[in-house]
């Protein structure tokens, strides 16, 4: 018989794994800001423990040797022979650091073991064996493992723990091999034989285990049981040993167990092709109503109501489906969020500044594309508020502020887009700085008469980054450039609020959904182009005489206050232009990364959502294209990509 | 494993079935586990800066779809569309694209053995899209690779000419 191939479940081990030591990561977090809650502890010993089962299970034998030392660690925490301190945090949180890396090292198939593993490996186990704060702690707890005799252990499952997959006769036996075992067994709660629910556990036991094994042995085979039935484990001591009361594992169900049992069932893993298909299919609906719709003049008069009915029907119910669907693809922001308590952290430390982090609105939900890409930004903003923007304990007391600085992230719904915004009250933006560094790069002549929002503009600038961080100005130039285009890349928009002196906050803009766009359509000679209306200022007609030529053949025309260049959308796409006099067709106004530009074409069709699909998923990406629709009558309109035709734009002019 | 690895060999020694398909006078086999459907001609949108072999896209069923035409990736004059034109959609590597060709003629067995190199003549095309040629009774198939039409130098070519500095700091 061929043996199973646990390959199949290395993928599932990775992310269950990971999952751990997220939850493990926020527990220690909140344990590191004096939360003191045994769960907590418990969630920490319960991510580590099963890691360990795991990668024991799966051959990553490195892994499982790590995690075990870990464990033993949280044991002694958990067992209350060590305080939770933040020596023993910061260590776990290390860990926790290490055990991720080995993880993507093991699924790569490499050895896990590497040389910080080793190190961390040898502090975790000296702490372990008995270094630092070990000794005093012990002996406020528990008695030494040596000097117990026996256990007496009451144990009661609650009425549904056989329906948990658990046995407690298979419990007793894994007992029974730790020494002689004697049970009694209380049926009080027993009811009549008409009233018994089979699946339901009606028993309560207590055990006398008469061999001195060690309380984790013992606490061991009730782990899978824990919070699912009332246990007391008291230990029999020989010697007069001080005892301390019978410290008991959790007596009651908890609130906070409760709390992670709805969030574990109200959530699906689901593979993102699958869900990726059904939006497919459901635009593919929205595309057949949109065509049926046009039915409406060529059928007979008397159908015509019954038509209209059902087609009615039909497009509301194809809106709702599709709002469904792509509901499954929204995730909360916490899944971001959830990286910042620790990094902020981190950072304040290492900067020796005093941070409080404050998360609002963390189950505002987002496109999981979105959410991939959001994070980066987000750290880029958190790393520079902290970093430059709020000041050191000394000084925010001279300023006559508080020491410790807050950071808010906070996300929320606004019209039809999603709002994160990252605020410090921090020491501002320095204007002055700012409009010396901008002159000394050549980027304006003078600051005077710019308003506060256009100088804050000014960080965005490309020729902004690096050299701006060794300045004492705020040096939120650091790569703001980069923020500001991964927003873009997401059809989004970066702004900023400063007041000097009290703070800086970033207002990040994204749309709902990147799946649907709403989109100006445009004829260019005999195609068919879509431009997003997001990035659309205006369209205008342009009378020959409005346009001034300019050396090397290019064109402008005055658009208000500015002269805008002319970009002929039949050049650029290199399609058959029918109109070539600039007064028979039509300028469209548009902007990306903040400049204007005029996309000349030859007539405005319509305005209409356009369900977007990738160019690249079969073909590849082609400049100034973003992406293709189908239209209602099934042809494909391809995307114009505004942000790159700018970019083009000025490429061309570069040269 | 060992399992698996003979049923593979075996399968490699029972005939492949090739789709043929007519270009002018010629004919060429298409590896019938690559082809996902037949359709007829239909419009395409064209794509801006594509390589004049690639036609365009279509909408398959909600997926955008490049198409090419077998006439013009080997260098031959595109003639007039007719109702036999067929676009033979065929999936390479996870990605879909359609490929023109005058007709479809068979369906045909090739056993492994039956394969012959191609040899550097008496072709229109460039061997470098040949897996090889086989003969059918007094037919002479020519078997398509059909991975290099849409070749990736090819491509990697175009995309290093278009790609901006920017574009490959963000990538």
């Amino acid at each position: 018989m061929s043996k199973v191939d646990l390959a199949q479940f290395h993928k599932a081990f990775h992310e269950e794994s990971l999952d751990g030591l997220d939850a493990m990561e926020q527990a220690l977090l909140a344990l590191d800001e004096g939360a003191d809650d045994p769960e907590l502890i418990n969630v920490v010993f319960r991510a580590a423990h099963s890691i360990k089962g795991g990668a024991a299970t799966f051959g990553f034998t490195d892994v499982a040797a790590f995690t075990h030392v870990a464990e033993n660690l949280m044991e002694e925490v958990r067992s209350g022979r060590r305080p939770m301190e933040k020596a023993v945090v910061e260590l776990l949180l290390r860990s926790g650091d290490t055990v991720r890396d080995m993880l993507a090292l093991s699924m790569a198939g490499k050895s896990a073991a590497t040389a910080d593993s080793q190190v961390l490996l040898a502090e975790l186990s000296a702490m372990v064996s008995g270094g630092t704060a070990a000794a005093p702690a012990a002996a406020k707890v528990a008695a030494p493992a040596e000097a117990i005799e026996g256990w007496d252990i009451a144990f009661r499952p609650f009425d549904y723990l056989l329906k948990t997959g658990n046995d407690p006769a298979r419990m007793f036996r894994e007992l029974g091999a730790l020494g002689p075992l004697r049970v009694e067994c209380d049926a009080g709660k027993l009811p009549a034989l008409a009233d018994m629910d089979a699946s339901s556990s009606y028993l309560g036991w207590t055990l006398h285990l008469d061999a001195g094994a060690k309380r984790a042995a013992v606490e061991g085979v009730f782990d899978w049981v824990d919070g699912d039935c009332d246990l007391s484990l008291t230990p029999r001591v020989a010697a007069p040993v001080p005892v301390a009361a019978a410290p008991t594992a959790p007596s009651a169900p908890r609130a906070v167990r409760d709390v992670t049992a709805n969030s574990e069932s109200s959530s699906v893993r689901v593979g993102i092709e699958k869900i990726d298909t059904l939006i497919n299919l459901v635009g593919e609906l929205v595309i057949t109503q949109s065509m049926l719709s046009q039915f409406h003049d060529g059928v007979d008069a008397s159908q015509l109501e019954m038509l209209r009915h059902g087609l009615a029907q039909l497009s509301r119910h194809t809106r709702e489906l599709q709002e469904s669907v792509m509901s499954i693809r929204m995730l909360p922001i916490s899944t971001v969020f959830n990286r910042f308590p620790r990094l902020v952290r981190d950072l304040a430390q290492k900067l020796d500044k005093k941070v409080v982090l404050d998360l609002r609105g963390e189950t505002t939900e987002l496109d999981k594309t979105v959410l991939e890409k959001i994070g980066d930004p987000l750290v880029h903003l958190v790393r520079n508020a902290i970093d430059h923007g709020l000041e050191g304990p000394a000084r925010r007391l001279a300023a006559g502020k508080s020491d410790t600085g807050t950071l808010r992230m906070e996300a929320f719904h606004r019209g039809g887009s999603i709002v994160v915004e990252v605020a410090d009250d921090g020491a501002g933006l320095n204007r002055d700085a700012i409009v010396a560094k901008a002159v000394q790069r050549g980027i304006i002549t003078s600051g005077d008469g710019m308003s506060d929002e256009a100088v804050a503009e000014l960080i965005f600038e490309a020729g902004f980054s690096t050299a701006a961080a060794t300045t004492d100005l705020s040096g939120r130039g650091v790569g703001m450039d980069v923020v500001r285009r991964n927003v873009m890349d997401l059809g989004g928009t970066v702004g900023i609020r400063s007041t000097q002196g009290s703070g800086t906050t970033f207002t990040i803009t994204l749309p709902l959904t990147l799946a649907i766009i709403d989109g100006l359509t445009a004829a260019v000679g005999e195609e068919t182009y879509i431009v997003p209306l997001v990035s659309i200022v205006e369209s205008v007609q342009v009378k020959p005489d409005a346009i001034r030529s300019v050396a090397g053949g290019g064109e402008l025309f005055r658009f208000r206050d500015h002269w805008l260049p002319i970009v002929r959308l039949f050049d650029v796409f290199g399609c058959d232009g029918r109109r070539l006099a600039i007064d028979e067709g039509i300028v469209i106004v548009v902007e990306g990364e903040g400049t204007r530009i005029g996309l000349f074409v030859d007539e405005l069709i319509g305005q209409q959502q356009a369900v977007v699909k990738s160019l690249e998923a079969n073909y590849r990406r082609v400049a100034g294209i973003s992406g293709a629709t189908i239209l209602a009558d099934g042809s494909v309109a391809l995307i114009a990509d505004v942000t790159g035709l700018v970019r083009m734009q000025g490429r061309k002019k570069a040269a | 494993m060992n399992e698996q690895a003979s049923t593979a060999s075996a399968a490699s020694d029972e005939a492949a079935q090739y789709l043929t398909v007519n270009l002018g006078n010629e004919e060429y086999g298409v590896d019938i586990l690559a082809v996902r459907e037949i359709r007829g001609w239909t419009p395409v949108t064209r794509i801006p800066q594509a390589p004049s072999y690639v036609l365009g896209v279509l909408n398959l069923r909600g997926a955008i779809v490049p198409v090419l035409d077998l006439r013009l990736r080997f260098g031959l004059a595109r003639e007039e569309y007719t109702a036999t034109t067929v676009c033979v959609i065929v999936m390479v590597a996870g990605r879909q694209f359609g490929v023109v060709v005058d007709a479809v003629s068979d369906v045909v067995d090739v056993a492994p053995g039956a394969v012959r190199p191609v040899p550097d003549m008496g072709t229109t095309v460039d061997t470098e899209y040949l897996k090889g040629l086989t003969s059918v009774g007094e037919r002479m198939v020519l078997l398509l690779d059909v991975d290099r039409l849409l070749q990736p130098q090819d491509a990697q070519m175009l995309e290093a000419a278009l790609a901006s500095p920017e574009v490959k700091a963000v990538a």
